[in-house]
């Protein structure tokens, strides 16, 4: 059953366990929360398919942990958006603090505005587009999963990468430890063109977006450090 | 962890409720530091040729005996007691040689603050403490820095909390930890900047008094701070015209920025800025790290 949750009255406790409640496996059902004034770990440990609006900014740690869950915060939210996410799906639609969407494993983040350092950072999986531009040290140590950025990316993007594919429409300030640039072929434009179409993102076209990936010079040891053992 | 606040008035009628509404900012980051709060209030502005300085004294300090001293070096001399072993000095002189004689004569006072326009209160213990001991709530001003500490690197005492007194009408707040303060301590102190504590953050504080002595603007001693200072920081700067914010290159430590046409205000967290009118419609954003950024009237 749809309800509203007004967090000038209530707490992020009860509205928590009341959105853990509210969803089942198969209804959908929709929650307004009013009032976030920038409260931290608001719609976090979500298992069910409930779809929640936030109208206003959040804290830290938002959408955290998030299975299933359909997220919008028409605001800005703090550090540690999407931390951890499984699977759903958490839209913002101003900017993100640092740490967006860090070690998700599965789901959709969206950001509409811009991401502050380490967006994406020890991605596991999951899926990550920004309308506007990511901070330095974006993607670090990212190791599955896909980062669509459609404005520019801050120094050392991609440090330490794994398997994580990076598109950068925009400049880049530099590139971390072990990411290159890679040739960006037409699947990997069909799967920019699927991201940006499921984020609701138009106005930018597949082909201006570059391709970044690990060079996997670090996944083997190299001889010249036998010395060190 | 710790809490920053800064609220500045653009408009003559938010002045009056500054002191108000900065409270609640500061209250509101009570998780982030409840070890002990700090309060920078920029206001009651004296005329050229006077100055104020509030020192923190000793419980034996009879203040009546030093009034009675201050009066018989310097005109216009005046002490009055703000709780908490807070002295509020005021004489028409210049800061040096009352800070100077205070040294002498009184080497067991702490000088929290100096300058026209800045008094500096803090005290060990909860934000609202604070708050409620040196009646804040009720103060008008032109700008106010604030500082909720949890302490990670040094003793929880008064003289270890923030905001540190800079200079003239200069102080500083900062949360984060820097790591080559020792050495730039001993430095600092060959140049003859004194110190009272071994915290970090007064070495920051050090430093840029030391660079605006050298005759820096606040913005270039920020600006080569950051080759300077080693370490994590979002600094907020307070001058007797506004407030500057600047954070480390790698910025862990977090800010956030908002503006209206009554007023300025930076916190560590915007919950403490949603508590602001008309917060609800005003731009809220980070400051890019390693970037200056001040106001002033």
């Amino acid at each position: 059953m749809d309800f509203n949750y007004d967090l000038a009255v209530g707490t992020t406790r009860e509205l928590n366990q009341k959105l853990n409640a509210a969803g089942t496996e198969d209804a959908d059902v929709s929650v307004r929360v009013l009032n976030p004034k920038g409260a931290h770990a608001l719609a976090v440990g979500m298992t069910s398919n409930v779809s929640v609006d936030i109208e206003g900014h959040v804290g830290y740690y938002c959408a955290g942990m998030n299975q299933k869950a359909h997220i919008t915060v028409l605001g800005n939210a703090g550090p540690a958006v999407a931390e951890n996410m499984m699977s759903g799906r958490v839209v913002v639609s101003g900017n993100v603090s640092h740490y967006a969407g860090a070690s998700a494993h599965g789901g959709l983040l969206v950001v509409q505005g811009d991401s502050s350092s380490r967006c994406g950072i020890s991605l596991k999986g999951a899926n990550i587009v920004v309308r506007g531009s990511v901070g330095h040290m974006s993607a670090f140590m990212a190791q599955s999963g896909s980062m669509v950025v459609c404005g520019d990316a801050g120094d050392a993007l991609g440090d330490s990468l794994y398997e994580a594919r990076l598109y950068v429409r925009g400049s880049v300030a530099s590139l971390g430890t072990d990411c290159i640039e890679k040739t960006l072929r037409e699947e990997h434009k069909r799967e920019i063109d699927a991201l940006l179409e499921s984020s609701g993102v138009t106005g930018a076209d597949a082909s201006e977006f570059r391709r970044f990936g690990s060079a996997r010079n670090l996944y083997n040891f190299d001889v010249d450090n036998a010395d060190a053992y | 962890m710790c809490g920053i606040v800064g609220l500045f008035a653009k408009t003559k009628s938010f002045e009056n409720e500054l002191g108000f509404h900065f409270s609640k900012m500061l209250e509101e980051m009570t998780d982030r530091g409840p070890d002990s709060a700090g309060c920078a209030m920029y206001h009651n502005v004296l005329s050229d040729g006077h100055i104020k300085i509030v020192v923190l004294s000793g419980d034996l300090l009879d203040s009546t005996i030093l009034a009675d001293k201050l009066s018989s070096v310097f005109s216009e001399s005046s002490v009055e007691d703000l709780g908490s072993r807070h002295l509020l000095i005021t004489v028409s002189s210049e800061i040096n040689n009352v800070t100077t004689w205070l040294r002498t004569e009184y080497p067991e006072l702490t000088v929290l603050s100096a300058g026209r326009s800045i008094e500096i209160y803090k005290e060990k213990g909860l934000p609202n403490k604070v708050i409620e001991e040196f009646s804040i709530a009720s103060m008008s001003g032109s700008h106010a820095l604030g500082h909720t500490r949890m302490a990670t690197e040094s003793a929880i005492t008064t003289a270890h909390s923030h905001p540190f007194s800079t200079g003239d009408d200069v102080c500083l707040v900062h949360n984060g930890s820097l790591s080559n303060h020792n050495r730039l301590r001993t430095e600092l102190q060959k140049k003859g900047i004194n110190f009272s504590s071994d915290n970090d953050s007064e070495v920051a504080a050090g430093y840029l008094t030391w660079r605006l002595r050298e005759g820096d603007s606040i913005d270039k001693a920020l600006n080569r701070a950051l080759s300077d200072l080693d370490g994590f920081y979002t600094f907020a700067v307070g001058t007797r015209d506004g407030f500057a914010v600047m954070r480390d290159p790698i910025a862990c430590k977090p800010a956030v920025i908002s503006e209206t046409d009554d007023w300025v205000a930076m916190a560590s967290e915007y919950r403490a800025i949603a508590l602001l009118p008309n917060a609800n419609n005003a731009p809220a954003w980070e400051p890019n790290p390693g970037q200056v950024y001040s106001w002033s009237h």
